[in-house]
């Protein structure tokens, strides 16, 4: 069984960030303090619940889609470090946009982490 | 020096992570199908695998401010995804395994129709004046 918990944690978390990147959108500013801040909270979260996946194939389990499963993890843990560089070259609403797609590419990854943690289904 | 336009920065930055999330995604993915099960869907792989190049590409033209490569790049696209997409819908069973391109991007939440439209777009607005990258002088004559 997926960490559902933890999972949905960093789902939302990773919502809450994109919501909160909206306000620099709307308001033609670039993402502040408190958006990098945020990036990185919820990188932290991605941190436990990708430590929490490796742990999950130490112990020998054998995701549907195994390769598959490592590319998601490495696509999840790498996603918002990046942005934010990405985002720290542009200081202006742009910036702010950047930070929002990749708070939603968040909750994307972590569903389809979910969804072949375990064989079969 | 040529001046470049700066097809780099704004929107374009946007466009670039954006596209760089695509040129990961779509080449890890072809070269995992292509090296694991290529025999169960050649033709559909080895889309996959020309999409993930084209994104790669697409991803240093728009990152370096290669203005007409860039804009190759978006055309083809949207070619591809109009052509595949359709194709993958008229004769499903040459598709058996999805590509980024099938049913215009479907399982990529239609970004891959999406994305080339924009970049398109983009590339029209920014950087009036030059076209091309004026490094070679090579190439296509007679572009606006």
């Amino acid at each position: 069984m997926p960490p559902r918990s933890l999972g949905t944690a960093v789902a939302v978390a990773g919502l809450l960030l994109a919501a909160w990147s909206l306000v620099p959108v709307i308001r033609n500013r670039p993402p502040g303090r408190t958006h990098f801040v945020g990036l990185i909270l919820v990188q932290a979260l991605v941190v436990a619940e990708t430590l929490v996946a490796v742990g999950h194939l130490a112990g020998g389990a054998h995701p549907r889609e195994y390769v598959t499963f490592i590319g998601y993890l490495v696509a999840l843990f790498i996603l918002l470090p990046l942005a934010m560089l990405l985002a720290r070259l542009e200081p202006t609403r742009w910036g702010a946009v950047i930070v929002l797609i990749a708070a939603l590419v968040v909750p994307v990854l972590v569903l389809r982490v979910n969804q072949l943690w375990s064989g079969g289904a | 020096m040529p001046e470049r336009t700066a097809i780099n920065t704004g929107p374009g930055r946007v466009l670039v992570g954006v596209y760089g999330l695509f040129a990961l995604s779509a080449t890890a993915r072809a070269t995992v199908q292509l090296a694991t099960q290529f025999s169960h869907a050649p033709l559909a792989y080895l889309l996959s695998a020309l999409s993930g190049v084209i994104y790669i590409v697409a991803t240093v033209a728009l990152a370096r401010s290669y203005r007409r490569l860039a804009l190759a790049c978006c055309t083809v696209e949207l070619i591809g995804v109009l052509v595949i997409g359709t194709a993958s819908l008229v004769y499903p069973a040459a598709f058996p395994k999805a590509t980024v391109w099938s049913v215009y991007g479907i399982g990529y939440g239609f970004v891959p129709l999406i994305l080339p439209v924009l970049g398109l777009l983009w590339l029209s607005r920014s950087g009036t004046g030059r076209s091309g990258t004026g490094r070679t002088g090579r190439g296509r004559t007679g572009q606006a």
